[in-house]
């Protein structure tokens, strides 16, 4: 499974049609510690750069985007009784929402480790 | 950063502690620490935290006839607080007002025996002087002092963590001010603050302001803070943030502030108003207001942020208020917020609904603070 990037600083993660969806080290680190992580309700069709999720700070909320067309297909529960996990482990345990992608191609158009490394 | 951005004294110390620096009221100031927002603000409640606020406004005020009592009664011809009856070495809050009961700016006003010491907010400070100077310069002599830096040190550790560089510290009650020497420098201290803790805020010349620091910095309870933590601090102790929470379009009695206008000044006092407004704040005071500032708690853990609107009812039929401040309280580990809301819905206890993110959250009216004041009275 290869993990693609956006310059927005989400990371997707496909399997098949089924993709997990989270937020870089990076990202995680900009935000500082997260007190509240939810996504959009299971089922809700979303274009390549909608927000599906979001995710706040003490001092602010931000919008992660779906970094590609598809319909939500789960939410990292885990995430309501710990919003930490988040920073704790960004691109592993801390990931955020699951999606059926429309186009399992799209991703190709999104950046490679190395890309978003270089941004 | 644009270079019109100011810098204040600590601006070399504030990058060498690695600061994220962030514009704010024209001054290029640190937003937080390495350790984070969080820990900050758990920090100053635990020990002391150290705050930059060199970019507020330090004003000084001396009364031309050398009688700091015609100082005090000029400048409540600005302001609806009793500071003619404020002793020697003695601060308190205030506002300024205009002709509409709106507030212009809050600030604080210490009575230094000599004359006047104002410490006025960032993003007012030239305001507010130029307005003190224009209705006070024939009785007074007006000083602006924006040069000068200012630090706070505040929580529960402050006392321990200041006392061993400057022993008068520790023998000041809240709101005590006294001018003495800090590791070798002369500063205005002030037993005060902005977080509801205990704690001091100093004033001192820009070319001592490390020195100051640093020696308070190498304390072993005390951290560098940033604003952000300052500012969850700040509402998680129900206190109000001008351009937020306050503004010329809010009356002191509407931002539940009447506990600023001493007996003096109400009603049947010796000076009863006498300042911009007066008239639509006694009739205030007198009929009440439509509407009020109260404390907000929202139920689960999401924030209920600055812009919310408030309804009565769970369906967002009925809007009876807006929040003007919002974040998750990191002590309280809840949201908490602050707005106004119509009278009718303004007691404790009451359940309104927030809107966020296109959902209706119930959200409770609360007694402010949120969290238990830690002053030394």
């Amino acid at each position: 499974m290869t993990t693609y990037y956006t310059k927005s600083h989400e990371w997707i993660r496909l399997d098949g049609e089924e993709a997990i969806v989270g937020i870089t080290a990076h990202a995680s680190e900009e935000l500082g510690e997260l007190v509240f992580v939810e996504a959009k309700d299971e089922g809700t069709d979303v274009a390549a750069g909608d927000a599906a999720a979001v995710v706040e700070s003490v001092k602010a909320a931000s919008d992660i985007y779906a970094p590609v067309a598809g319909v939500l297909s789960g939410f990292n529960t885990k995430l309501s009784d710990e919003p930490t996990l988040v920073g704790n482990d960004p691109e592993g345990e801390g990931w955020i929402f699951k999606m059926k992608v429309s186009n399992p191609n799209d991703v190709t158009s999104l950046l490679t480790a190395e890309q978003y490394k270089s941004l | 950063m644009t270079d019109s951005l100011q810098r204040t004294p600590l601006h070399a110390l504030n990058l060498e502690l690695g600061a994220k620096m962030v514009p704010f009221a024209g001054y290029e100031m640190p937003l937080q620490y390495p350790v984070g927002l969080m820990a900050e603000h758990l920090h100053t409640r635990s020990k002391a935290g150290l705050f930059d606020v060199s970019h507020m406004g330090q004003i000084r005020i001396a009364a031309r006839n050398g009688d700091v009592r015609d100082a005090a009664l000029a400048l409540e011809s600005l302001i609806p607080a009793d500071y003619a009856g404020l002793a020697k070495g003695r601060q308190r809050y205030g506002f300024l007002t205009n002709d509409a009961a709106g507030i212009l700016d809050d600030l604080m006003v210490a009575n230094m025996g000599d004359d006047l010491f104002v410490v006025v907010n960032a993003s007012c400070k030239e305001q507010d002087a130029a307005l003190i100077e224009a209705a006070l310069s024939d009785r007074c002599v007006v000083t602006r002092q924006f040069d000068l830096a200012l630090m706070a040190l505040q929580g529960p550790q402050a006392q321990e963590a200041i006392a061993p560089l400057c022993p008068a510290a520790a023998e000041m009650r809240f709101m005590d001010v006294i001018e003495t020497e800090l590791a070798g420098v002369s500063v205005t201290l002030s037993r005060s603050g902005y977080t509801g803790e205990d704690g001091y805020e100093i004033g001192c010349a820009a070319a001592d302001a490390e020195t100051v620091a640093r020696a308070l910095l190498a304390q072993p309870q005390v951290l560098p803070i940033g604003l952000g933590a300052r500012d969850s601090l700040r509402l998680e102790a129900g206190l109000c943030l001008y351009g937020n929470d306050i503004d010329t379009t809010t009356t002191p009695i509407e931002a539940s502030l009447a506990w600023a206008i001493q007996k003096a000044r109400r009603e049947g006092g010796s000076r009863e108003g006498g300042y911009p407004g007066a008239e639509i704040v006694l009739r205030q005071v007198r009929e009440g207001v439509s509407r009020k500032r109260v404390g907000l708690m929202a139920e689960g853990r999401a924030p209920v942020r600055a812009g919310a609107k408030l309804f009565a009812d769970a369906e967002g039929q009925k809007e009876i208020g807006l929040v003007t401040s919002g974040a998750f309280g990191p002590t309280v580990q809840a949201p908490v917020a602050m707005g106004y809301v119509a009278t009718d819905y303004a007691d404790n206890d009451t359940v309104l609904f927030a809107e966020l993110r296109g959902k209706f959250v119930p959200v409770h009216v609360r007694a402010m603070p949120f969290v238990a004041p830690g002053f030394k009275r």
